[in-house]
């Protein structure tokens, strides 16, 4: 079965929604609910099916679509999806149908409101799928703009300053990134934006080394900083700390991913010498993300900042996997995006359902809340177990790859980097100790779980693919694999590895006695 | 011929009760505790079939089924089970402690608003124990040594609103987090270097043949490392320190997991990959100090302890100690067979403390108990036998176990001998003070004015079953099951009488001075100024404490300061100083409308987008 134009109808059906929304009253706020929830959970659903349609024997991009637009400079509107986009796609898919019907509570502007979430999905829906770097960086925009409003007509306590700092930041690193793909652009000579072209260009042609050399920093830290690549991450724990519940998920679970996502398609995959260069870099730098950002959460009294923190401290493991530049590191990478990005929209949808429920985030105030809220107290215990790298969970998939892969090259950094899961560990437990165990307090007594089946299917819908990613992973990696592998077969300093492994390839079930 | 299917039953029994109870059964009792005890009865009588099927095949095979479960160029981790002799003694003891464990737990979880909850932890547990036993690779093996810990961390703190079982349940988590550390670093180390010829290998069956031609010196920090987890999971100092606390848990749940299995993971772990360790001397030379060291310390603390959970509690230290020393003296057999007796006999004491309790409502210290043997028959002479086993007394089972280990001890290193055997009298000693104090005499009331009862038969057939076993442990043959080659070891005569010597003053001091019952502990005035010390732990704890609060505290602290002083300063104050100029210009324009706001920043976009297409 083939659907004509699938990509365009993921991308068609939230600004449809978004339209809708526009000319309708602002007073009708069920409609409006409605017809957002349908806008997300439409693409979600089509997302699905591109998942499991995608053909990941013969990989490179699949259900592609291109219409020229500005022929001269080479733009043109083209959308496919390849083994790593497929999964970055579900991820959005997960992660704005969870954080639009946790909007639920949002009780003013709600037109506006949902206008504004709507766009970011669709900004971030068009980034992903768009083949063309133009396209791209402008989808990238549009995701990043609505964030400032959000914030600072929804957010909570120091939301100016938060959007302001949070703006700031990444308009810098996106004008930074900027400057280096249109040098890339330049650079390459090819008069196209296409990345597929410029890819096939390159074989042939490589960029000169010391070319490289100056535009793949611009890439890195410029899309770093939406990565929140030390030191450049202060934004995120408060921008996500005083950003509504919904645009934290998708800021902490998406959009920082279109970072990692852009330094992997843009600057590891096209510049494989400067790679080799800058990483060792990139690889001390994040052990001072995983270690630095993890040490601050261990002091957070504030939930809403340890995750902020654990995720700043997490995103070094993906600059560590970016590091490693051979296959079993970024499989890793792209399957921490994945699995971190679905535990953070949890986390912040519970922080977020908390905060409304108590209006506090703070955890000297709470404890003992499992007593009334068992739901969403289990849920809160499985995230951060998760977040803990306990088996079972994403997360440790995507943990152990990176290290496995990071060992080779960056010993030192992997050990530290393993210490780090020690320092998750204990913020995480001691968050799930003062919060949810322990005698309640008199005055959460009248606190009441969530209710009904559409209120726990958020929380339901992520936590089963968190925990089908742990515990069925080659369900992901089989897609994640034929997109890293062909991608990279130049990039890689592991020419070894090809040749691993040859008997194995296509290993039965062995039922064998030994001795 | 073994029928591996047997296996994977025995495994997944217990994950399919925790999944239906968790979903179906959390608002029933009865439902969800018969399910999780049908479920790990299924495990047990696979596991029963098992070990016949594999008891016929002789010489005892190894079989192994595996299926890829992450599989790409470079990397392959796969998921099987691999069945050997070894692995079906752990599994029998995990199984068929277990269920004793679990049928005991309906009786006394049954006054527990949250029984549903107890048995899907416990299941979960069960199933992550089993999967231990199985693994037939290293990242299988730690997956599930990381689940018993999540397991452990969940039954500690069961009854979550009491601080300090919630506390203890972290600190076990943490403490084993610490050594996972290690023990990770040494998986990842040891697969990097284990070349097969067509990639690299988690898998104990390839890496067999790979350790003879590994570089010693790599494979002795790799081995440290494999110890390191060793030491957290079974408790070895200087990590001992999570399993006195572990003791807030509900008692079944020491009995299972803090006494028979979960502890006992770390030998059967050293034991399952011994072939790295054996021919690694100076390695092995730490690993039976560290144990001969934490069965003594151990030992010593259990004297002067008060809890009768944490008498117990200490006890195991000091018993998973002398399995350790059994190890690092080169004898996995000896260690594995210590194991499964102790296994036996300290769920036995672990059950009976519980059956105590129970009785008692949930009085802990022993000084507050009195002639419960008058009182509680079956529980008090189950509880004899277990002191007994436990002391080493012939011919009870614990008797065979250690005389191995000490005859071994005897053979290869006199300093750890000696050890060993001053463990032995401690340990007879305390087990007198604690029987003597909390059984002997005649019964009394207890301060709610009433005797105590013998605790339902759910709750006392366990304990005769384990009882049993206690008793024959040592004539079951599980030395010749483990390792059918070999002849049985012959009795070491000298050994055998200097223990029982040992073991019978241990008990006769501890009777002259307890039986009595005076007033307060003689230990008090007769241990002089080591008395606090032992009383504060050596004072690991208010160590680790300071080490936490201040060392760590304060570097985090330190930390967030120089985050706010200078990231924040330059880089962000920097950024915006640089903006401010236009910022200054917007600020003019602005009208404090939010929508003016918007404007600007669509304006923004489109004068980007029209810059860009024009310069290109």
């Amino acid at each position: 079965m083939t659907v004509p134009h699938i990509l365009s109808w993921i991308l068609l059906s939230p600004l449809a929604a978004l339209s809708i929304i526009f000319w309708m009253p602002s007073n009708n706020v069920p409609l409006i609910r409605r017809i957002a929830n349908i806008g997300v959970g439409l693409p979600f659903l089509l997302s699905l099916w591109v998942f499991f349609n995608y053909d990941y024997t013969s990989g490179g991009f699949q259900f592609e679509e291109q219409i020229p637009w500005v022929v001269p400079l080479g733009i043109s509107y083209h959308l496919g999806i390849d083994g790593i986009n497929g999964v970055m796609i579900l991820l959005l898919g997960f992660g704005s149908f969870a954080g639009v019907l946790v909007s639920q509570n949002i009780q003013e502007r709600v037109k506006r409101y949902y206008i504004l979430l709507l766009l970011i999905v669709i900004g971030t829906y068009g980034a992903f799928l768009s083949v063309d770097i133009f396209f791209f960086y402008f989808f990238h925009e549009v995701a990043a703009i609505p964030t400032f409003l959000l914030i600072a007509l929804w957010g909570s306590d120091r939301r100016e300053y938060a959007a302001m700092k949070l703006t700031l930041y990444l308009t810098a690193g996106a004008t930074l990134a900027l400057v280096g793909l249109l040098s890339l652009y330049h650079a390459v000579g090819l008069e196209s934006f296409d990345l597929i072209q410029i890819q096939k260009y390159l074989v042939g042609h490589p960029l000169p080394v010391e070319v490289q050399h100056w535009i793949f920093p611009l890439i890195v830290v410029g899309f770093g900083v939406t990565l929140t690549l030390w030191p450049f991450y202060t934004w995120a724990p408060v921008g996500y700390a005083c950003a509504p519940t919904a645009v934290s998920m998708l800021h902490a679970g998406v959009l920082k991913k279109l970072g990692a996502y852009a330094i992997l398609r843009f600057a590891v995959q096209l510049m494989p010498d400067a790679a080799e260069t800058w990483m060792p870099i990139v690889a001390t730098l994040a052990v001072f993300n995983i270690l630095y950002c993890g040490l601050i959460a261990l002091i957070q009294r504030d939930l809403k900042y340890i995750l902020g923190y654990s995720s700043c401290s997490h995103m070094g493991y993906i600059l560590l996997g970016l590091a490693c530049l051979n296959v079993i590191g970024l499989n890793g990478v792209v399957f921490l995006m994945f699995a971190h990005g679905i535990m953070a929209c949890l986390g912040f949808a519970l922080t977020g359902f908390l905060a409304e429920q108590t209006q506090t985030r703070h955890l000297d105030e709470l404890g003992g809340l499992l007593k009334r809220l068992p739901f969403i107290g289990t849920c809160f215990a499985m995230m951060a177990l998760a977040s803990a790298g306990v088996p079972g969970f994403g997360n440790f998939v995507a943990e152990i790859m990176v290290l496995l892969g990071a060992w080779d090259h960056y010993r030192w950094q992997t050990v530290a980097a393993v210490l780090g899961i020690v320092f998750t560990a204990v913020y995480m437990l001691k968050a799930i100790r003062l919060g949810f165990q322990g005698p309640i307090q008199p005055r959460w007594t009248q606190l009441t779980d969530v209710q009904t089946f559409s209120e726990k299917l958020p929380y339901i819908v992520l936590l089963t693919a968190l925990i089908a990613a742990g515990c069925f992973p080659s369900l992901i990696l089989k897609r994640i694999e034929s997109g890293t592998k062909p991608n990279f077969k130049n990039t890689l300093n592991e020419v070894s590895f090809a040749k691993q492994e040859p008997n194995k390839a296509d290993r039965p079930m062995s039922m064998a006695s030994i001795r | 011929m073994v029928n591996p299917l047997l296996a994977w039953i025995a495994f997944f029994a217990p994950l399919t009760a925790c999944v239906l109870i968790t979903l179906f059964f959390l608002r029933s009792k009865t439902l969800s505790s018969l399910v999780a005890i049908a479920g790990i009865l299924i495990s047990f009588a696979c596991t029963v079939l098992l070990a016949a099927q594999i008891f016929q095949t002789h010489p005892a095979t190894e079989f192994q089924q595996s299926f890829p479960w992450i599989q790409f160029d470079g990397l392959t981790i796969d998921f099987g089970v691999l069945i050997n002799p070894l692995a079906i003694m752990m599994l029998l003891v995990v199984t068929g402690v277990g269920s004793a464990i679990f049928i005991y737990s309906r009786g006394y979880m049954a006054e527990d608003p949250g029984m549903p909850r107890f048995f899907a932890y416990l299941s979960l547990f069960a199933f992550s124990m089993i999967g231990i036993v199985l693994a037939n690779n290293f990242i299988q093996l730690f997956m599930f040594w990381e689940l018993v810990g999540l397991s452990s961390y969940l039954l500690i703190g069961f009854w979550y609103e009491k601080p300090s079982a919630a506390d203890a349940g972290v600190k076990a988590f943490v403490v084993n987090r610490v050594a996972d550390f290690g023990f990770l670093c040494g998986i990842i180390f040891l697969w990097s270097i284990s070349d097969i010829g067509a990639g690299r290998s988690f898998l104990f069956t390839d890496l067999m043949g790979v350790v003879s031609r590994l570089d010693p010196h790599g494979l002795t920090a790799i081995a440290l490392l494999i110890f390191c987890g060793v030491v957290g999971k079974s408790a070895q100092v200087p990590l001992h320190v999570w399993l006195p606390d572990a003791m807030e848990g509900p008692t079944p749940v020491s009995a299972l997991i803090h006494a028979a299995t979960m502890v006992a993971a770390g030998i059967y772990l050293l034991a399952r990959t011994f072939f790295i360790f054996e021919p690694l001397t100076s390695a092995l030379t730490v690993i039976a100090y560290t144990g001969a060291i934490t069965a003594f310390l151990a030992a010593t603390l259990a004297i002067v302890e008060n809890d009768i959970k944490r008498i117990l509690a200490y006890s195991t230290l000091s018993q998973l100690g002398l399995m350790v020393m059994a190890l690092g003296l080169g004898g996995p057999l000896q260690g594995m067979y210590h194991l499964t007796t102790h296994a036996f006999f300290k769920a036995l004491l672990f059950l009976g403390a519980g059956s105590v309790i129970y009785a008692l409502h949930h009085e802990q210290n022993i000084w507050e108990m009195q002639g419960l043997l008058k009182q509680m028959p079956v529980t008090g002479w189950t509880f004899l036998i277990g002191t007994l086993a436990l002391c080493g007394v012939f011919p009870l089972s614990g008797f065979w176990s250690k005389d191995e280990i000490l005859a071994l001890a005897a053979e290869k290193n006199s300093l750890l001998y000696g050890i060993a055997t001053a463990t032995s009298a401690l340990t007879a000693f305390y087990m007198g003070r604690l029987f003597w104090t909390a059984f002997g005499g005649n019964g009394v009331k207890d301060h709610h004015g009433h005797a105590a009862h013998e605790s339902p038969a759910v709750m006392t057939m366990p304990l005769i079953f384990l009882a049993i076993l206690s008793v024959a442990g040592g004539f079951i043959g599980i030395p010749h099951f483990l390792s059918p080659q070999e002849k049985p070891a012959p009795l070491h005569i000298m050994v055998a009488l200097i223990s029982s010597g040992i073991a019978i003053l241990g008990l006769t001091i501890s009777y002259a001075m307890y039986h009595k019952r005076p007033a307060r502990d003689p230990l008090e005035i007769m241990l002089g100024p080591i008395y606090p010390l032992l009383k504060n732990k050596y004072y690991f704890d208010v160590v680790y404490g300071w080490y936490v609060d201040r060392v760590q505290q304060n570097a985090a602290i330190l930390l967030e300061w120089m985050e706010k002083t200078f990231i924040v300063r330059l880089g962000v104050h920097g950024v915006s100083n640089a903006a401010r100029t236009g910022g200054d210009i917007l600020r003019r324009l602005q009208t404090g409308l939010v929508q003016f706001y918007a404007l600007v920043f669509v304006l923004g976009v489109i004068c980007l987008f029209y810059i860009m297409v024009n310069n290109l």
